[in-house]
């Protein structure tokens, strides 16, 4: 393995030959070991103490769909292990440049971006940069100045991430992120505007003839089967009716899992009214990426437009529409295009937005401390709430910037304060399995962990559900490894992994494949507890108890026995 | 007879770049991972809010990088395009900057990487981008 270290204090930076990573397959497998070796576990996640790793894996730039880089860092949001994943370029530009994972380590005194161009690295002054809130803005700026047009990744952060939201997100290739637990703040913390990787490599396999018949073979199951028909369609979007249907789509915080006016910002309607261009990550020929246009009116000239193209999900969906009760696209895309901007998280800006919402209901905080009149389904407050969370300009604001969990320790509301383990929730209330899927989720940001599939197949007891979750959660590490993009989970089966790792030279079966992913499942449990995660300490928020969802009214003992059951199961792992 | 690979619509690209890896493995003998040996480029407009597009040789019936190659490396094919004989080649660069639009290549050996009109992409290309076809003239 290849590993780039790069100290922002010192501004210096060295190439490591590390063969005795081999065995962690790559990914979140190494990342975790890096991470282990380098980080204080008690340093402040927004002190030079912090470590941030990105990794990729043995597949990339080899398969298709290889295109994910998996962020390990200490999360200022949660205050234990943070992990994102992201697409894009990212994967692809490091892997090209000759590296299996980036270490970045210390922090700049003053504003910098820096860019690696293969076997060099080149640290910036990034001063004027510094101030730009828009992310888009900057990442043009730098396309424009930088070399490597088509081969590179400028990954960087907006306002959010210079005024240290706990939330703000690395935004890579103008619409792909790093989005969840707070990667852009720890950017901000390090003064570093962006980082940009410039890779032209190649190497070859090690059996030619095996290598391109299974490449065929992956891209034929790839662009011939249904194994990615939901995201080549509709794309996620897709999820908005048939969610909303089964009861489980959050609206207005949670107060409802139906929200009577889904229909109109459903994929469907998008797709129909408002889907302006396709793009793709690095190597996917899915194109996933659905780009809606957004045409505006000057407003004070007549016959003056521009157009902005806003990229949705049914993550930005959920977060910015139904969860506040926001009932037109365009008012969504609005939304989502304000926080792409300043690189805020959608999801956790949208939960704590709804919190706020009901606080203000419920007389817990004023208009004064709103300084706007948050109401559900107002646009228009919401887009200047959205400016205040990263301008922070009162006590309020300040404390809703580091999340919502903060914010009901402080103004109360914590029944409804729809945090997971510090983590504002994703858009999924099917049943137990998604909830405890929020909570021991050990893998991207416990986003998109199997719960709400689990939910929709079948009523499982607390046990199994749990040992459904885990044993899923542990394939998923072999998946953040390699690292494939967890939308084409149906394409890289266990036998098509096997089968792909032997023209690069790497014999496996699947037995030790599933032990590898044991092992890594092991040791992520094992550096998020020693890095603050507290297993005692979580809660299930009482406003996700008293709402019927797809399986029905959910209760606290099962949470508790489900809950209990995983203890007992990684006892060593959360107690030693 | 000799086929050329065309763009059919660039309008559709989305950017995936399975053209540039495809190129990377185009020969069975000798296949590439990555896309140091690409001809072929896939690049955003400035950003991929306005899109994306590719860049390949549009096959010149009078190739400049050809006209300014000291060693004979690159050899005008009869229906456009040139051949390129990589043995022959010593790096100079000259033809990167004679390309007008930018479609020849630096590889990190110092030799360059070009389209040669194989056609090997078209079948990775996901969305009809690209074409193959006989030459015209």
């Amino acid at each position: 393995m290849r590993i780039l270290t790069l100290d922002l204090s010192e501004y210096t930076y060295e190439i490591d030959e590390r063969e005795d990573l081999n065995d962690w397959i790559g990914g979140v497998g190494i990342a975790t070991q890096l991470m282990k070796e380098e980080i204080d576990p008690k340093a402040d996640p927004l002190s030079e103490g912090n470590v941030i790793v990105f990794a990729v894996g043995p597949f990339t730039p080899a398969y298709p769909f290889a295109s994910k880089t998996v962020a390990l860092f200490k999360s200022p949001l949660t205050g234990n292990l943070g992990e994102s994943h992201a697409g894009g370029r990212t994967a692809t530009s490091i892997a090209n440049a000759g590296y299996d994972a980036i270490v970045i380590k210390g922090a700049s005194n003053k504003p910098i971006y820096i860019v690696i161009h293969n076997d060099k690295v080149y640290f910036k002054d990034a001063r004027v940069l510094w101030g730009i809130e828009d992310s888009l803005i900057v990442g043009r700026i730098i396309a424009e100045k930088e070399k490597g047009r088509g081969i590179r990744t400028v990954m960087r952060i907006g306002g959010a991430g210079e005024n240290l939201v706990r939330y703000a997100c690395v935004t890579t290739e103008t619409y792909r992120h790093f989005g969840r637990l707070g990667l852009g703040a720890v950017f901000g913390s390090k003064k570093l505007k962006a980082l940009v990787v410039v890779g032209r490599g190649s190497k070859r396999p090690r059996n030619v003839k095996g290598y391109r018949e299974i490449y065929d073979k992956i891209f034929q199951i790839a662009v011939n089967s249904d194994a990615m028909q939901k995201y080549h369609l509709l794309g996620t979007a897709v999820n908005v009716n048939p969610l909303n249907e089964l009861k489980g789509l959050p609206t207005k915080n949670l107060k409802s899992a139906h929200f009577e006016d889904a229909e109109e910002i459903s994929g469907e309607e998008f797709a129909a009214h408002n889907l302006g261009r396709r793009i793709a990550c690095n190597h996917c020929p899915t194109a996933c990426i659905h780009i809606a246009a957004l045409r505006q009116p000057y407003g004070n000239e007549k016959y003056f437009f521009k157009t902005i193209m806003i990229s949705y999900d049914y993550e930005l969906i959920y977060a910015l529409g139904s969860m506040l009760g926001i009932n037109s696209r365009d008012g969504v895309l609005k939304l989502i295009h304000r926080v792409e901007s300043y690189t805020l998280d959608a999801i956790s800006t949208g939960v704590c937005l709804a919190w706020a919402t009901e606080a203000l209901e419920k007389g817990l905080i004023s208009d004064g401390e709103c300084i706007v009149s948050l109401r559900f389904g107002d646009v228009d407050a919401y887009l200047k709430a959205i400016d205040f969370i990263y301008l922070q300009p009162n006590e309020f604001y300040r404390t809703l910037a580091k999340g919502v969990e903060k914010a009901s320790e402080v103004y109360g509301g914590g029944d409804f304060a729809l945090s997971f383990g510090g983590n504002e929730m994703a858009g999924y209330h099917t049943g137990h399995g998604s909830h405890i899927g929020y909570l021991i989720g050990l893998r991207h940001s416990h986003l998109d962990n199997a719960g709400y599939s689990l939910d929709q197949k079948a009523e499982l007891s607390p046990e199994e559900l749990i040992e459904r979750l885990v044993k899923e959660e542990q394939w998923r590490q072999i998946l953040s490894s390699l690292v494939v993009c967890f939308f084409a989970r149906g394409v890289y089966t266990p036998e098509i992994v096997v089968e792909a790792f032997k023209p690069l030279g790497i014999e496996i079966d699947e037995e030790e494949l599933r032990k590898k992913g044991e092992m890594i499942y092991l040791e992520k449990l094992k550096l998020k507890k020693k890095l603050g995660f507290d297993i005692e300490s979580l809660r299930i928020p009482k406003r996700v108890m008293e709402v019927e969802s797809f399986r029905g009214r959910l209760s606290q003992k099962y949470f508790d026995d489900a809950l209990k059951y995983y203890k007992k199961l990684f006892s060593k792992a959360l107690f030693d | 007879m000799s086929k050329l690979l065309l763009i059919k619509d660039i309008e559709k690209c989305v950017g995936c770049a399975l053209c540039m890896y495809a190129c990377a493995r185009k020969n069975p003998r000798k296949p590439f991972i990555g896309y140091d040996h690409s001809g072929i480029s896939a690049v955003s407009l400035s950003g991929f809010e306005r899109g994306a597009t590719i860049i390949v040789c549009k096959a010149c019936q009078e190739p400049p990088c050809s006209q300014v190659c000291p060693t004979d490396a690159l050899i005008p094919r009869k229906n456009g395009g040139v051949i390129y004989k990589e043995r022959l080649c010593i790096g100079c660069k000259n033809c990167i900057e004679a390309c007008t639009i930018s479609a020849i290549f630096e590889r990190r050996d110092g030799k360059i990487a070009l389209c040669i009109h194989c056609g090997y992409c078209v079948d990775y290309c996901p969305h009809g981008v690209l074409d193959y076809v006989e030459a015209s003239g």
